[in-house]
């Protein structure tokens, strides 16, 4: 059985950044993920990575434009933590190898971005997520001998022991091997829950799995609610627009040809943040002032960015533009619409990456510190995998020099290996397809509980996730062999979801007032007296969600209105 | 928007624990023209057979996961349009298979580790900065190089290139397209100090960069323009030209023996270069031991190549020369290129016009890599 002192699960940003910190910190280290590193979600990020790098910039800016942009539901000491340290994070990537583009004196050239107050945003074009997740996978390799790679491993469980973590059971995708892993820490670093919607931007992979490994291991969810739409996706199919576009200066314009975003935020305009702005825009579709097919969509036009700037810095989405909606971005504008993107709750953890459960560490979209509240600022998200990747890597380093190795039976694996033996059981023909249970809810997820959210709604979206978990237990899968068998996997992502999409639902009925992401139609205003605080979820003994509450920390930002 | 119509896939097959031969399977899937093979295969996973293994998640082209042969050429299947693809599918229904040159695991998954990563990992793929004495802040390096390695660094790491690699078929130990554009990656990143062991090490290795025969496949395979084989031309050029290595495999000499004889002739002379790449340009270079023992051994190729016709006696032993009006013309090219004070690279970072001339070129080439 293998068995390390740091066990990280997932490979994206935040898993590879906590593998290399907890090897530096001495530690023996694995890095277990579904997909092969380079493939995991951080890759899509496009734009950039916040920090007060320029000589007149201040971290203290950067955190108050992350509070305010995150409508006062972020923690402030985390917030600070992730803001004062992004500097020296930027320039570790930059030391590595990252190639970050750079401005006529060779120093790191910084865009414009969402919410922020002065241009902070470093990039490399608009491959920035890609650009850094292959130099970690780099010294991922570099570091080769500390550093054991299980890639292709999807994790079934935690193992819960005297009520701590202690370990995983996993299963080797490329031949259906089961193995338990033990280990003094595990990190979940799995990414987000994006598939619980469609269209969404994530991945495929983005099933939740590690926000309910977690759930299911009792460790608390919070801020499920706050779920963000990104406001420029590709109308066909829900692409990612980055924000970059936003950023060197295209504007959104409605069927009018109006430039509408100067009567949401007279003062950032296309710039404001992402909640303001798809909410905007969802505003000028729902009046009728919509465009493309069916009035459903926004022109996003990027033609007033000079040409050559465009193809040098924003190369992804011409090619987007081309090879996926067949226009030359450069020439004429495109449809978009608000879609979703991501997560900003997540399992609970505190600044050092901890959750409520002893040895049970969490980093990235899988996590909730809460940096980001009710809302994340464009090239945060990069920020928040890195710093808390470090700092959950590093804690878990220290934790394992003065911890023994847990003695970890092998019944966990017996229990999830007859899960598996039941689902490739499930009589043929019997229940309905994995794909349409999925697929009922992503669509019911982005009908309910996307920008305009009320009562009504939100109770449907919850009947209709609370028959589909039952209708999921009978899925059949076609698929009967042990050789890459996505097929049982999908089913057991399926599980994984449904989860995710309950706890988004019930805390999303819970707050009963509209802050950052979150805007219920029936309770439109913002109303600190009552709801100036995180809402969490738990798992109950028999399976239910139980509603609980956390402060918000507050350091130096009282609440106020918000206004861009 | 266009109305969903049907599309008719032919999936190669493979289930190890079958027992069985590979064989092909076909679905008739309902999309929109404009739809992606990869939603094809996804839909008839979908609908029809849950056990149809193909690996993907972003479905945009970025996370290199979905790389396949579609009609027999390499590429992502979530940035082929089912309406191209029936475009070029012989027999009206469009075939996928899995991406060559690497074991498959199973239908449309390869053993990406035993050939690609491998091959990775090979090139020391990652930053060599000066340990100590790292700045306290950011390098200070040169705007356009940054962007320069974009190209470069554009690369998902799909396989496209690595499954037709025509040189890699004939030699399986070829490092390949993919890692030697991750090389150049590092070799034109001012910040790294290992550019001339790196460049030596690829030019020395007969694996290495001379085994690239410049044949195009992997830049047309390439769903990012990273455009491999410039990359390793790249090389070369800073490998023969800046540094001055004469590699043990005569690849430097080769090339240089190739360029020579086309300036002279305005056409390529098979015989001469063979004795030419060994022992250079001088009459006397024909009879180097090398050469000799080379030619000694190419013999079967070039009795049967006479056999067959490919090649006549005369033209064989005299070679092809142009006539001195078109002669003049290609040596004119030469003198231009040559005759620039600096070294002019396309690189569509830089200047915004793909290489190939497919993409946004409505304009000449204006940037360059200027050293």
């Amino acid at each position: 059985m293998p068995a390390h002192d740091v066990l990280i699960i997932g490979a994206g940003l935040a898993g590879q950044r906590a593998a290399l910190a907890a090897a530096q910190a001495g530690a023996t280290v694995a890095v277990l993920s579904k997909v092969h590193p380079v493939r995991s979600h951080s890759v899509a990020a496009a734009g950039g990575i916040n920090a007060a790098i320029a000589v007149e910039d201040d971290w203290r800016s950067h955190a108050y434009d992350t509070v305010k942009g995150s409508d006062f539901l972020g923690d402030q000491d985390a917030i600070e933590v992730m803001c004062a340290e992004a500097p020296a994070e930027v320039l570790h990537l930059e030391h590595i190898g990252v190639t970050f583009h750079r401005d006529e004196t060779g120093r790191l050239d910084l865009r414009a971005f969402g919410g922020a107050s002065i241009n902070r945003t470093a990039y490399v074009a608009d491959i920035t997520g890609q650009a850094i997740l292959h130099v970690l996978y780099e010294q991922l390799l570099r570091f080769g001998d500390r550093i054991d790679r299980y890639e292709e491993w999807f994790t079934t469980s935690l193992i819960v022991d005297d009520g701590g973590c202690a370990g995983v059971v996993a299963r080797d995708v490329r031949s259906g091997a089961m193995e338990v892993f033990a280990a003094k820490s595990v990190i979940l670093a799995c990414g987000g829950a994006g598939q619980c919607f469609k269209p969404t931007t994530n991945g495929l992979i983005c099933t939740g799995d590690g926000m309910a490994l977690a759930y299911r291991a009792g460790a608390p969810l919070m801020d499920m609610e706050m779920v963000q739409y990104h406001p420029t996706t590709l109308v066909e199919n829900g692409f990612l627009i980055t924000e970059g576009a936003r950023g060197e200066g295209a504007h959104l314009l409605n069927a009018d040809g109006e430039r509408f975003m100067e009567r949401y935020a007279p003062s950032k305009r296309e710039l404001a943040s992402r909640d303001v702005v798809s909410r905007a825009e969802q505003t000028e579709i729902d009046e009728g002032r919509g465009v493309g097919p069916d009035g459903r969509g926004i022109y996003l036009d990027i033609t007033v960015v000079p040409r050559r700037r465009t193809l040098e810095a924003l190369r992804e989405i011409v090619n987007i533009g081309r090879d996926f909606a067949g226009v030359d971005i450069t020439r004429e504008p495109i449809v978009i619409r608000p879609g979703q993107h991501y997560v900003m709750g997540g399992v609970r953890t505190d600044v050092h990456g901890r959750t409520p459960l002893d040895g049970l560490y969490a980093a990235g979209e899988v996590a909730c510190v809460s940096v980001h509240g009710g809302n994340r600022l464009g090239a945060n998200s990069l920020l928040d995998t890195l710093i808390f990747g470090r700092r959950a890597g590093e804690h878990a380093a220290a934790r394992a020099a003065g911890t023994r190795m847990p003695r970890v039976s092998r019944a966990p694996l017996h229990d999830d290996a007859r899960r598996i033996e039941a689902i490739l059981a499930r009589p043929a023909g019997a229940g309905r397809r994995v794909s349409e249970i999925k697929e009922e809810l992503g669509t019911t997820m982005n009908r309910h509980v996307a920008v305009f959210r009320d009562e009504g709604g939100l109770r449907t979206a919850l009947d209709v996730v609370r028959r589909l978990r039952e209708e999921a237990e009978s899925a059949a899968v076609d698929d009967r062999g042990t050789v890459f068998n996505q097929d049982v996997l999908g089913a057991i992502e399926l599980g994984c979801l449904l989860d995710c999409a309950e706890a988004m639902v019930v805390s999303a009925l819970e707050r009963r007032e509209s802050r950052g992401a979150q805007f219920r139609t029936d309770f439109p205003r913002r109303d600190d007296a009552e709801w100036l605080k995180h809402i969490t979820i738990t798992r109950d003994g028999d399976g239910a969600p139980r509603i609980g509450y956390a402060p918000v920390t507050i350091t130096r930002w009282e609440p106020e209105e918000r206004r861009y | 928007m266009a109305e969903p119509i049907a599309f008719t896939l032919r999936l190669r097959r493979y289930d190890p624990e079958s027992g069985d031969a590979p064989f092909w399977a076909e679905h008739t899937i309902e999309l929109e023209p404009h739809r992606s093979i990869l939603d094809g295969i996804l839909q008839a996973k979908a609908r029809f057979d849950g056990s149809i293994a193909i690996r993907c998640s972003c479905q945009a082209a970025i996370c290199g996961s979905c790389g396949v042969r579609i009609n027999g050429r390499p590429g992502l299947a979530c940035n082929t349009r089912l309406r191209d693809a029936l475009r070029d599918a012989p027999d009206g229904v469009i075939e996928v298979e899995p991406m060559g040159n690497m074991p498959v695991i199973k239908d449309l998954v390869v053993d990406m580790d035993a050939v690609h990563w491998k091959k990775i990992r090979r090139v020391t793929p990652w930053l060599v900065a000066e340990e100590d004495g790292l700045p306290e802040r950011e390098h200070l390096v040169d705007r356009d190089s940054m962007v320069d390695v974009t190209q470069a660094m554009a690369c998902i790491q799909c396989g496209a290139c690595v499954s037709d690699c025509l040189s890699m078929e004939a030699d399986p130990l070829f490092v390949g397209p993919a890692a030697a554009a991750k090389a150049y990656r590092f070799v034109a990143d001012p910040r790294d100090t290992q550019q001339l062991e790196r460049l030596r090490d690829l030019a020395e290795d007969p694996h290495g960069i001379y085994d690239c025969t410049h044949c195009f496949t992997c830049i047309d395979a390439c769903p990012k323009g990273v455009a491999p084989m410039n990359q390793i031309m790249r090389l070369r050029r800073r490998a023969a030209d800046d540094h001055g290595i004469v590699d043990r495999n005569n690849g430097e000499r080769h090339e240089a023996a190739f360029a020579t004889l086309v300036r002279d002739r305005g056409l390529l002379h098979e015989a001469e270069l063979l004795p030419r790449s060994y022992g250079g340009d001088s009459w006397l270079g024909k009879f180097h031991p090398a050469a000799g023992r080379v030619l000694l051994s190419s013999l079967p190729v070039v009795t049967k190549a006479l056999l067959r016709g490919k090649v006549r006696p005369r033209v064989a032993v005299a070679g092809e020369r142009l006539p001195r009006e078109d002669r003049r013309h290609v040596q004119r090219i030469f003198d231009t290129v040559e005759g620039r004070p600096e070294r002019l690279e396309l690189n569509l970072y830089l200047s915004g016009v793909d290489e190939d001339g497919a993409g946004a070129a409505d304009r000449p080439p204006e940037g360059s890599e200027t050293r």
